[in-house]
């Protein structure tokens, strides 16, 4: 059948199992846009390309699929880079497809023509320029398997618009064409690796589970909540990981970190062997690297092999996709756990993590006074049950977020981990909610953040998504004014954004609904009629304390037993 | 410690810029490059000789192989391997220093390809110990210009 390029991409979509992606016309993609009403793919239009790219972001991590959006040449392209970034230092699946001009007038400064791929080969898994028809089918099945197997990552493919008019006789691409010989994820762990850490863990005296985003990205959360419950050993995890062992469990201990728990960080510290899951030790997880895990044998399983030993020396590393190792894991310790009362064996460190998690609870002072941020997000953890999908920005209420809400299951907790994106939450919402249509989805947001995709409540009010976004109102950019206070001298410089908008009638205006609350007593029963008993989207605004400080905290740099508390 | 890489590539466009980014991007230092297609079509092998600890070039040799179009990776600082540059040298030589030179030139068995009244241009190659041999015997005569290739290795066959 002879083909046109536009005609040939909404094909490989199809196939590819996507039904529907994020995006923004223009002149370089007309064509694709023309198509597009004859196919399967359904289009949700954003109101700027960085909610697109984020859209699909979120839709990713809440699906575990691949997340697709579409722009147009030039600037359509060039908004999308901050969300490939994101999506790259979170390792997640997205596919991003740009116009461009046509080939003849690439490289002459044509109008809205920018060099993405050049722009975007460090923040991409992979990038592609398509010149020509006959590899544009390929190209595009490469992009997709390339996102979403080995350590996951954004993919992006620049589409000239000669390329999507061309016509050609079109065939679907095999296997054995899309192979990539220098691409070959290393999937399956080493036997003899295996072997030595189950050895270790088994002997271990105070062991400890550090996960990470990984654990999500393999689907390996059962496997890992076998490991701790069948050996007795305490969990903590990065920001990225949360959702894959059970916020509820008695052997979660939090997060670690720089606002990490007590117990985790205590834990890290105290270990004799830290086996660390699909996490990459970043600084906001370690600290002070010279003491960090000090009495450690640390074992690191970890698809990409860069990400071992990076930071941090690793006694056994184990490069394998986490799900595969954790069930080879589980297949060596099998007989040892019929064998061996590791409730006994483990019960000295089980009470002396769970004691420090007893004498230093995540807490925060409250005299009634004011409405504490910390108290809204427990009371939005208590209203829903944990049963909903919450999406944050990035700053204090993030971090609020992840720690006073338990989360229980994977793919419930949607941030921007590595590269902390202002304005990711709500569009990365918006994307969730489209994935799970009847599913309560919440976004967790600041006065500050929520204004940098703030046009997007035109999108979820015309395509029907409910997203529910809370305001943490007090109105800093709260998390670098509490490092002013800690570490400047309160030198509160630009930080104050009290000028902000009425955010109820802004909700108005757009067509949703806006609640605001001001007194305590009032939290419970608002965000009830928000979340439960108003159709559609609404934007809650509620007045926090101004100036709350997320504690837990280990100044930056500092060893992670130096935590500054409530 | 200076270590050689030999890494086969896809000779396809953007390679050059995604090893170069990838150095550049994670502060890795490139000492030299060298790029040119091999005996097999659609490979091209790239040498390059870079400085750093052992942690460094061990993140080095991974991040390249996390590249999709990087095919292999090989470091030849422990294996034996065979390495050469050329260098193109233009010096000074007037009457009374050509005599001189060209011994120099004829000791260390190089070429001269070029000649004027008051300048050689010496074909010199050699592994790096040798390359810098002549270059600082030739610096007194006053080097003019230089081009060097940057290395190129291969590992040698079994003996």
């Amino acid at each position: 059948m002879e083909l046109t390029g536009a005609q040939i991409l909404l094909k490989c979509l199809e196939k590819e199992g996507v039904t529907c992606m994020f995006g923004f016309p223009g002149g370089a993609v007309i064509d694709i846009y023309d198509e597009i009403p004859r196919s399967k793919v359904e289009h949700i239009l954003v109101r700027h390309e960085q909610g697109a790219i984020h859209a699909a972001d979120g839709y990713a991590r809440a699906t575990g699929e691949v997340g697709v959006c579409l722009v147009t040449s030039g600037p359509g392209a060039t908004n999308t880079v901050t969300g490939i970034a994101t999506a790259y230092m979170d390792s997640i699946p997205v596919v991003i497809l740009t116009g461009q001009v046509p080939t003849a007038l690439i490289g002459n400064d044509a109008f809205q023509e920018v060099d993405i791929v050049g722009i975007t080969r460090p923040c991409t898994k992979h990038n592609y320029l398509v010149k020509d028809i006959n590899q544009l089918a390929k190209t595009i099945r490469q992009a997709f398997y390339l996102a979403r197997t080995g350590r996951p990552g954004p993919v992006l493919v620049d589409l000239p618009k000669d390329i999507m008019q061309t016509k050609i006789e079109f065939t679907y691409p095999d296997d054995e064409e899309v192979k990539l010989r220098s691409y070959n994820p290393h999937l399956q762990p080493h036997v003899g690796q295996v072997r030595k850490v189950a050895q270790l863990i088994r002997k271990a005296e105070k062991p400890l589970i550090y996960s990470g985003g990984g654990v999500i990205s393999a689907r390996a959360h059962e496997e890992m909540t076998w490991l701790a419950h069948s050996l007795r050993i305490p969990v903590t995890s990065t920001l990225m990981g949360l959702g894959a062992f059970p916020g509820d469990d008695e052997l979660w201990l939090g997060m670690l970190g720089m606002h990490g728990t007590y117990a985790a960080n205590m834990a890290i510290s105290e270990c004799d062997v830290l086996l660390a899951v699909g996490a990459r030790f970043d600084d906001r997880v370690t600290g002070k690297l010279a003491t960090f895990a000090p009495h450690a044998t640390i074992v690191h399983i970890d698809i990409d092999p860069t990400s071992i030993q990076k930071n941090v020396p690793v006694s056994v590393p184990l490069v394998a996709d986490c799900r595969s190792a954790l069930k080879a894991l589980k297949a060596e310790l099998a007989e040892a756990t019929s064998k061996t009362d590791f409730v006994a064996q483990r019960k000295q460190w089980v009470e002396q993590v769970q004691n420090w998690a007893r004498t230093h609870p995540l807490n925060y002072k409250d005299d009634g006074s004011s409405i504490k941020p910390q108290y809204v997000v427990e009371k939005l953890y208590e209203i829903t049950k944990g049963d909903a999908i919450i999406c944050t920005e990035v700053g204090q209420n993030q971090m609020w977020a992840a720690q006073f809400f338990k989360y229980k299951r994977p793919n419930t907790f949607i941030t921007s981990g590595g590269l902390g994106t202002m304005g990711y939450g709500f569009p990365a919402a918006m994307g969730a909610q489209k994935a799970f249509p009847d599913k309560l989805v919440i976004d967790v947001a600041g006065d500050g953040s929520i204004q940098m995709c703030i046009q997007e409540m035109t999108t979820v009010v015309c395509n029907k998504l409910p997203v529910k976004i809370v305001i943490l109102n007090n109105g800093y950019l709260g998390m670098v004014r509490q490092w002013q206070e800690l570490f400047y001298n309160k030198n509160y410089c630009e930080t104050c954004m009290d000028a902000q908008p009425d955010f109820v009638k802004l909700a108005e205006a757009y067509g949703a609904k806006g609640f605001r609350i001001t007194e305590k007593n009032d939290v419970e029963s608002t965000l009830r009629t928000a979340l439960y008993e108003t159709e559609g989207p609404v934007i809650v605004d509620v007045r926090v304390e101004r100036e709350e400080n997320v504690y837990p905290m280990v100044p930056a740099g500092a060893s992670l037993t130096e935590m500054l508390l409530v | 410690m200076r270590h050689v890489l030999s890494v086969t590539v896809e000779n396809e466009p953007g390679v050059l810029s995604r090893v170069a980014g990838l150095f550049s991007g994670r502060g890795f230092n490139i000492e030299s490059l060298n790029v040119a297609p091999t005996e097999e079509p659609g490979v091209s092998r790239m040498t390059i000789t870079t400085h750093g600890d052992d942690a460094i070039v061990e993140q080095i040799v991974k991040q390249l192989r996390k590249l999709v179009t990087v095919i292999t990776v090989r470091d030849y600082t422990d294996v034996k391997a065979v390495e050469r540059e050329l260098v193109l040298v233009k010096v000074n030589a007037e009457d009374s220093k050509r005599a001189e030179i060209l011994r120099i030139v004829d000791i260390f068995r190089c070429k001269v390809i070029d000649v004027s009244l008051d300048e050689l241009t010496v074909e010199c190659t050699g592994d790096i110990g040798k390359v810098e041999a002549i270059l600082d015997l030739l610096t007194r005569f006053g080097i003019k210009e230089v081009a060097r290739t940057g290395s190129i290795a291969l590992k040698r066959a079994k003996q």
